[in-house]
């Protein structure tokens, strides 16, 4: 959990999100470890689920071409092997809560701690269902990162005290996907996030401008996903100078903030 | 409920952080209005003078004889207003949406009955709908589709993943999360977060409400089983609720099997399903080894669902209620059956239960009695029979 302190926080931070297996098992690994070189300070990976319900086309489409490929659990473990073995990245996986169940709560957070994964994001499993599994998250050193949004209003206390590794905020209502408007309202979260935690905060759903990049210049970490599937969706076999060149873009653009 | 939001280990609240300001704010809403007596008197004049309750409990004579064993009685909910037990769900919630200062319905359905019944009750109260449903039952249910725009909605054919009903429940999530200050996501089965499959059940006990004391006063004593479909399970847990506590009846969910359960092509989530956690809810659903939701298939576009209410897995742990496989092909004998000899065309939905009271009534007694709940009438599954059995016609 250190880790993911260290790479996030007073750091302008960059988090890059990749799904395992997309657009096949080789080329995965190739370009999360490209993404780690362009300069990503944090990796979320994503394991791909058949009814990604807070995710909109894009990411749905890469988890739909993995499943279709016949990837399994073991097979996202396998890659996060292969990738160990050139990055030291820190990692955090993000799925849905039935793949981590049906693994074994306790089976999963010990597999990520073998294999160096420092937390998981699970868009559904919120506040009120989380205790079973964060007792063990902790017994293993695995964060389990929180999600707050524009909504959650007097939840926020309760929320950023279960917090471990960093905590996300989102930016927007609705699903995944790159926005062409984004408001900056999420700053006003992140600033009260801050009167009560150290703990890093990351803001992201539907970024992928330069200019998007530099809205949220209170946070320690800004996070693109959707932006980066797209890229690979586009550029199947040789995404990497595309990947680059954009994480150096975006990065750019958190620097010149602050 | 053992604890809030739990049936035994079953239930639970599993939706992402955008929504739960929305789900606690259903909640508190239900918990509000469920004992409230103007809401109470509100819905049970909408049940009685808009709905057409109560429902008849109709004994019927011809199969009662013809199978010769246990009498059949049929609780009628195909003749209530838009031919299913969808209504009392619908009015319920749409009435609770309405005390809450909701202008917008959004809901999914499979067969279109829950879509139909949600645009009436938007057209009724003067809201807006807009109802998913997957782009296959969208073919399927063509006149269902119709219906609904007719009665002012608006119908998304959503084409994601199987594009069937468990697609379309993610994509009213979708939209909700989207849209959440003016929208009331009325859910059509006794499925999803807490409070959804408690407030289903609340609605739709109206059903063993009324049929436990049609019994006792057309007979004088209870039913020794009831029978009815399940698909989420709500037509289900309203004609089990008020018996649950009456151990002599037996109760008994027919799910759909499909092609049967030996094949690929089935939905029978209580006789293959595992464990699991999805739609907002701890329940059994039909998946693979690695906890991907499986595809799912059965004849009747309402049981063609990978998952199950969580008082229903509750329900069959605790010994209480068994649920039992019919497959596409004794659905629609039954279907042509309960047509030829009792003159009642019911839905394809219901069709499994009437199959499976087909199967036990000749192995009963004369003195017992089985009551099968009709949940709906089939006049939107004419033309899919048709096509199934092979006959040509034009629509
Ligand atoms: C007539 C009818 N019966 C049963 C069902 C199955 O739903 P449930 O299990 O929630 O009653 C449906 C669903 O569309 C239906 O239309």
């Amino acid at each position: 959990m250190n880790e993911i302190t260290q790479a996030l926080k007073n750091k302008n931070a960059f988090i890059g999100f990749a799904v395992a297996g997309y657009p096949n098992f080789e080329k995965s690994a190739k370009y999360i470890v490209d993404m780690a070189n362009a300069g990503a300070d944090l990796i979320e990976i994503g394991i791909a689920f058949s009814d990604p319900s807070a995710d909109g086309p894009t990411i749905m489409n890469a988890d739909q071409k993995v499943l279709e490929n016949g990837s399994k659990t073991e097979d996202v473990f396998r890659l996060i092997t292969e990738i160990r073995k050139d990055t030291n990245v820190p990692l955090v996986f993000l799925t849905y809560t039935n793949p981590v169940f049906k693994y074994g709560y306790e089976k999963f957070l010990s597999k990520m701690k073998s294999l160096d994964v420092q937390g998981i994001i699970m868009p559904d499993m919120p506040l009120e269902e989380q205790e079973a599994f964060i007792n063990i998250a902790q017994q293993y050193g695995r964060a389990f990162i929180q999600l707050v949004t524009l909504q959650s209003g007097n939840r926020l206390p309760k929320i950023v005290s279960h917090a471990s590794g960093f905590i996300y905020v989102v930016s927007s209502l609705g699903i995944t996907g790159s926005r062409h408007k984004l408001s900056n309202e999420a700053n006003e979260i992140v600033t009260r996030i801050k009167e009560l935690t150290d703990i890093p905060v990351a803001v992201g759903f539907g970024i992928n401008t330069y200019d998007q990049a530099k809205l949220f210049s209170s946070a320690d970490a800004i996070i693109v996903g959707s932006a980066l599937v797209k890229i690979i969706e586009e550029h199947p076999d040789d995404a990497t100078t595309y990947l680059t060149e954009f994480i150096q873009k975006m990065k750019g653009a958190r620097n010149a903030t602050n | 409920m053992t604890k809030k939001g739990y049936y035994g280990e079953y239930g639970g609240q599993f939706v992402p952080e955008l929504l739960m300001p929305a789900i606690n704010e259903v909640t508190e809403a239900f918990d509000k209005y469920k004992d409230d007596l103007t809401f109470k008197r509100e819905l049970k004049d909408l049940f009685d003078n808009y709905a057409n309750r109560p429902s008849m409990l109709y004994y019927a004579k011809n199969m009662s004889k013809d199978l010769g064993g246990a009498q059949i009685y049929l609780k009628r909910e195909d003749l209530n207003h838009t031919g299913a037990h969808k209504i009392n769900n619908v009015l319920g919630q749409a009435l609770i949406a309405k005390r809450m200062g909701k202008t917008r319905l959004i809901a999914e359905t499979g067969a279109g009955q829950h879509g139909v019944a949600t645009a009436t009750a938007a057209a009724l109260f003067g809201m807006e709908a807009e109802i998913f449903m997957g782009k296959e039952d969208t073919e399927r249910q063509a006149l269902n589709v119709y219906r609904m725009e007719l009665l002012g909605a608006k119908v998304h054919a959503v084409t994601t993943g199987t594009q069937v009903l468990k697609d379309a429940v993610n994509a009213t999530f979708q939209d909700w999360t989207k849209r959440i200050d003016d929208t009331f996501y009325v859910l059509g089965s006794a499925v999803g977060p807490y409070p959804f499959p408690e407030m289903v059940k609340y609605f739709q006990s109206i059903i063993s409400e009324e049929a436990r004391s049609q019994f006792l006063e057309m007979t004088g004593r209870l039913p020794d089983a009831v029978l009815a479909a399940v698909g989420g399970g709500s037509n289900a847990i309203g004609a089990f609720a008020k018996f649950i506590d009456d151990s002599e009846v037996e109760l008994i969910g027919i799910e759909a099997a499909g092609k049967g359960v030996n094949t690929q092509q089935t939905a029978a989530t209580m006789a293959l399903g595992t464990k699991g956690i999805f739609h907002g809810m701890k329940s059994q659903f039909l998946q693979s080894t690695d906890g991907q939701i499986d595809p799912v298939y059965s004849i009747s576009a309402g049981l063609d669902y990978p998952g199950i209410g969580p008082e229903h897995v509750y329900l069959k742990e605790i010994n209480r209620a068994k649920y039992v496989p019919i497959t596409d092909d004794e659905a629609v004998a039954a279907f042509e059956y309960i047509a030829k000899t009792e003159g009642i065309v019911a839905a394809i939905e219901s069709s499994h239960a009437v199959a499976y009271a087909m199967k036990i009534a000749p192995k009963m007694r004369k003195d017992q009695q089985i009551m099968v709940n009709l949940s709906g009438r089939g006049d939107k599954d004419v033309a899919a029979i048709a096509r199934y059995k092979g006959v040509n016609i034009h629509e």
